[in-house]
């Protein structure tokens, strides 16, 4: 007993297992859940798509192990995280964007966004969605202006309207058709017809055949990759389904040019990019709420945003904003969603 | 199937030794006896060194209410009264008794056939003279658990036969080897809290042990057996209690606070052994199990065995062991040297390889949840840990760091590697400590 131990074994405080989950694990699942999309981009969009999604990985990836580099820190782009960073932002830009538009995206998410705030884990906001506001804010008509038809359909994704995106083109319409004296009588026309027709573009905006961002038209494509995600526990139901639910909701309810209860709902969920806000980037863990109560109020928070954008804000789509300002949000939702202890309640 | 909020699961790693029969480990040449094994006050050595003693015989007596003494393993000469290393203190004094020529027992042992007709007080005096303290791990004196204040109403009692640790089959072997035991125990229990219901709680991956206590109860007035999912962990007092009976323990509470009192299905074997035939509690079923481990196997010990001896009747280590523990992977100690003796809380020696022995560096947390989605406790873990790396103590004590039941299940799951239930424990060190200096 009192001899003097041969050998130490290694000593640490429990618990002496791990679960194999990991960071890497987790970033990395996000990228390949978020491969479909960039096909069906691709596809829709011809290799220009994927020419900007590659540059803004790029300068993501360079940016992120640049900083690290000048930082002495442990370089980690490894974890796969600035990669995500970088899909994301090209999936936010259109296909017609200049070339060092996902560059200077990309360098602004990762080192301002991310990086300034003390890099992975700590930034407040979703890097690829500031970044996509700052870009807006910076190049307006770069961003919004010249939307690529997809390959065999419209921009508007209904036949014979080649003008707008469908969420432009449900914004111009609901203007005209509640202001009819300032419009003529045949532009009135059109826009009912417009308003009336948004049905038949359900399979395109289902398939992505609609002019739109880079990796937000193909709704199928981006709920398969989300199958990845669910599966791989990379998100819960939590924020996308209260988020999709709220939009459905409210746009039903006040969505429609002839009162209350008439919006049409299914266009709303289907267009512009509520699928990849919701599934890809309100999910960001780093900058939405920790508990699930508080998930379900950022998702609600943020579906009551995007209508209101999309139904009465200056622009036609309202998902990075509402996204963006409910990160915001955040640290507030978490202080008031402290879940009650273990045995609290009866003790009170 | 009931079960408890958050929780982990983790490995199970049992198929080690769920299949082997317990298997009695020759008597050892040396054993150290702790003075304390116990939680509460120490005790006081009745023997010198020199002095010849038998099993069975007391060692030290207990330093007040909450203490029970502890008694000699195997008959022998006192080899002297030391400060050795002890497996969960780090120090302390213990009686090393070298083995003699043969065995021999007190004779105070004997058989009480009409033990069920004692008065309620002579069977806690008994289970306190056998040195009888939780055997799940916890190591709190029985008696004392059994004595509730009068103004608290127990109305059942739980035994607790879950074993959610993985690797450990202890309480499982006993389980299916000695079930009449246990039960006659339990009725002992159930007897002196004066309780018509007990409830045994099983988890679904020992359907055999589930089995086999059902039989043993079918003639049992008031007992029944509650088959758990398997979700670790659910043999913590307030979540099998929560799991059985959907009752919350308060926060600061007791679990006598709501009527229930639980023990471990080892308890009850030992305090059937202690009211029936007045036997000292001088052994422990002990799991030695892992990859690092040649020939894992469950095993009946002398209290006080040295780690070493044991590793050596199970064909000793393997070449690639690194980490050897006392008790499970998720609340287990971890022991730099095989020199610390086995103590009436050691349920397990589990030696994991070099693969699994280290722990990953700390990684950045991305505020996943998972540890809030998993705590049983319901607390933030990762936010107790940011204000413990600040030293923030009081602010964590607002957050309720002191409901931690230090599980692990926060750290065992945390992609990121954090060390959170580490961070959580130093932070209610600091209040204790703080605590203790404001007086």
């Amino acid at each position: 007993m009192t001899d003097a131990p041969q050998k130490l074994y290694i000593s640490s405080s429990s618990p002496h297992i791990r679960d194999k989950d990991s960071i890497p694990k987790i970033m990395w699942t996000v990228n390949i859940a978020l491969l479909p999309a960039l096909l069906m981009a691709y596809y829709f969009f011809g290799p220009k798509a994927l020419w900007i999604t590659l540059l803004a990985v790029l300068a993501a990836v360079v940016t992120e192990a640049v900083i690290h580099k000048l930082a002495k820190k442990p370089l980690r782009i490894q974890d796969g995280s600035a990669v995500i960073t970088g899909i994301l932002l090209s999936f936010n830009l259109p296909a017609s964007a200049p070339w060092w538009m996902p560059v200077v995206g990309s360098v602004f998410a990762i080192a301002i966004v991310k990086e300034l705030f003390g890099g992975l884990g700590n930034n407040i906001l979703n890097p690829a969605l500031a970044a996509r506001a700052f870009l807006l804010a910076s190049w307006p008509v770069e961003m919004t202006a010249s939307w690529v038809a997809p390959r065999e359909g419209t921009v508007s994704g209904i036949n014979g309207i080649t003008s707008a995106t469908p969420l432009n083109l449900l914004k111009q319409s609901a203007k005209i058709i509640t202001n009819p004296e300032n419009f003529e009588p045949s532009q009135v026309q059109a826009a009912q017809n417009a308003i009336a027709n948004l049905s038949s573009s359900y399979t395109n905006l289902l398939i992505g055949n609609v002019g739109g961002c880079i990796g937000e038209t193909s709704v199928i494509a981006l709920l398969i990759g989300s199958l990845i995600m669910f599966y791989r526990h990379a998100i819960s139901w939590h924020i996308p389904f209260t988020y999709v639910g709220t939009v459905a909701v409210f746009s039903w309810i006040f969505g429609g040019s002839e009162g209350f209860f008439t919006g049409n709902w299914i266009f709303h969920i289907l267009s512009g990019g509520l699928i990849l806000g919701a599934f890809y980037m309100a999910t960001d863990m780093v900058s939405s709420p920790v508990g699930h109560r508080g998930q379900v109020i950022f998702g609600i928070g943020c579906g009551i945003l995007t209508v209101t954008i999309r139904i009465w804000g200056g622009y036609p789509e309202g998902v990075s904003y509402a996204i963006i300002l409910m990160n915001l949000a955040v640290p507030l939702i978490d202080r008031y969603t402290v879940p009650s202890v273990f045995g609290e309640v009866k003790n009170k | 199937m009931r079960t408890f909020p958050g929780g982990v699961h983790p490995f199970e790693g049992k198929s080690y030794t769920e299949k082997k029969k317990i298997e009695i480990l020759p008597r050892p040449k040396l054993v150290s006896i702790p003075l304390q094994q116990h939680i509460g006050a120490s005790t006081k050595p009745l023997v010198e060194k020199g002095q010849e003693v038998k099993a069975g015989e007391k060692l030290a007596e207990a330093e007040g209410y909450v203490s029970v003494p502890v008694h000699a393993s195997i008959s022998g000469k006192i080899k002297g009264i030391e400060e050795i290393d002890h497996p969960v203190a780090g120090r302390g004094t213990a009686v090393l008794i070298e083995a003699g020529e043969t065995e021999e027992w007190v004779d105070t042992i004997k058989l009480d056939e009409k033990y069920l007709d004692l008065p309620v007080d002579e069977m806690r005096e008994r289970i306190k003279e056998a040195g009888l303290a939780g055997l799940g791990g916890a190591t709190f004196p029985t008696h004392v658990k059994l004595s509730p204040p009068s103004d608290k109403k127990i109305d059942v009692a739980l035994l607790n036969g879950v074993e959610c640790e993985p690797y450990l089959t202890a309480d499982h072997r006993l389980m299916l080897e000695n079930p009449k035991a246990i039960i006659k125990g339990f009725r002992i229990i159930m007897k002196i809290l004066g309780v018509q219901r007990g409830i045994i709680g099983i988890e679904s991956n020992k359907k055999d042990a589930v089995e086999i206590i059902k039989k043993q109860i079918s003639e049992e007035n008031g007992m029944e057996v509650v088959v758990l999912p398997v979700k670790y962990p659910q043999g913590a007092e307030k979540q099998l209690i929560k799991a059985i009976l959907n009752r919350e323990v308060p926060s600061g509470g007791l679990p006598m606070d709501i009527g229930a009192l639980v023990q471990n299905v080892g308890t009850a074997k030992a305090v059937y052994d202690a009211v029936y035939s007045c036997k000292p509690l001088t052994e422990r079923i002990v799991t030695v199990t892992g990859p690092g481990i040649k020939n894992p196997k469950n095993l009946l010990v002398p209290i006080g065995t040295h780690f070493q001896d044991i590793i050596d009747f199970c064909g000793g280590l393997t070449e690639n062991s690194a980490k050897v523990i006392m008790g499970g992977p998720m609340m287990g100690i971890a022991q730099p040297h095989l020199n610390v003796p086995v103590i009436k809380g050691t349920s397990g020696i589990l030696v994991l390889d070099e693969k699994r022995a280290h722990l990953a560096a700390e990684q950045p947390c991305i505020n996943c949840g998972r540890c809030v989605f998993v705590c049983p406790s319901h607390l933030l873990p990762t936010s107790l840990q940011r204000l413990v790396y600040h030293e923030r103590f009081e602010e964590a004590e607002q957050f309720h760091i002191m409901d931690c039941i230090e599980c692990g299940s926060c750290s065992y799951i945390c992609p990121a590697n954090r060390y959170l239930v580490q961070s959580i424990r130093h932070g209610k060190r600091q209040l204790l400590l703080q605590r203790k200096k404001a007086g």
